[in-house]
């Protein structure tokens, strides 16, 4: 499996639920593109959950740390729910774990928005 | 393993789905190894990010371009060597991407990762073309 993305309103808040592999190619692209549907559409808070992303390459971390860079870039806020033990590994190695805002409740994630 | 040492090659198209065949490859026999599940992981994501490289950084995504996969297991160490058909880089010019400059990069984390997941790592020139990227994790040190 590749990717699946299912979107939602949580208030004012676009949360995304990741499911699969984001890795070099239909995974990585796919999430680039709707972050980048939702940043044309003007949406400023954005919460990645990523609760079922059972894997993710060096390019999806690339595609994490683009969509953050524009989205804050852009006056809006990105931030993570749910990273499994490999994925915060990965985070933690690239020193990136500090640099997105990450949470374990949803609803403790919405109200970091406000 | 009963101390004989095992090995396996292929030679793959300059395509994504070589990845899988390549990181499929290495965990079969790294799994017969004995490593333990983290361990698996771990290989499985650097052989993936050095097949990557192969295959996007080295051959081009070339259709004229071939990446040769050799996996192999002593009793002492499990080692991979991905060659591709490309114009080669200078590991030691690589930005570091933990220095503060690089650190919100869009790319330039695969051979860190390669070396944060194994026990060492060696970039060999091939010639007339290509480089050779060995990968290393000691057996030992599953225990």
């Amino acid at each position: 499996m590749s990717v699946k993305l299912t979107t939602r309103q949580v208030g004012d808040v676009t949360v995304i639920d990741v499911a699969g592999r984001i890795t070099l190619g239909e995974g990585a692209s796919t999430l680039r593109d709707a972050l980048r549907e939702l940043v044309k559409k003007d949406q400023k808070k954005i919460l990645l959950n990523m609760k079922d992303v059972t894997y993710i390459d060096s390019s999806g971390i690339g595609e994490l740390v683009s969509a953050y860079t524009s989205i804050t870039n852009q006056g809006g806020h990105l931030k993570l729910l749910g990273l499994t033990h490999r994925v915060r590994d990965l985070l933690q190695i690239t020193k990136l774990y500090t640099v997105f805002d990450v949470h374990e409740d949803e609803a403790h994630a919405v109200r970091s928005f406000e | 393993m009963d101390g004989e040492p095992s090995a396996v090659e292929k030679v793959l198209d300059s395509a994504l789905e070589s990845v899988d065949v390549g990181e499929r490859m290495a965990l079969d026999l790294a799994r017969e190894s004995g490593f333990s599940e983290e361990d698996l992981d771990r290989i499985g994501m650097a052989v993936r990010e050095c097949m990557v490289n192969a295959i996007v950084h080295g051959n081009g995504y070339s259709s004229h371009k071939k990446v040769r996969i050799s996996v192999s297991c002593t009793p002492e160490r499990f080692t991979v060597q991905i060659a591709d058909q490309g114009q080669g880089f200078d590991p030691g010019k690589l930005p570091d991407p933990l220095a503060e400059d690089n650190l919100m990069r869009h790319s330039g984390r695969g051979i860190f990762l390669m070396r944060a997941f194994m026990d060492d790592l060696q970039v060999r020139r091939l010639e007339p073309a290509g480089t050779e990227v060995t990968l290393v994790k000691k057996v030992a040190a599953k225990r």
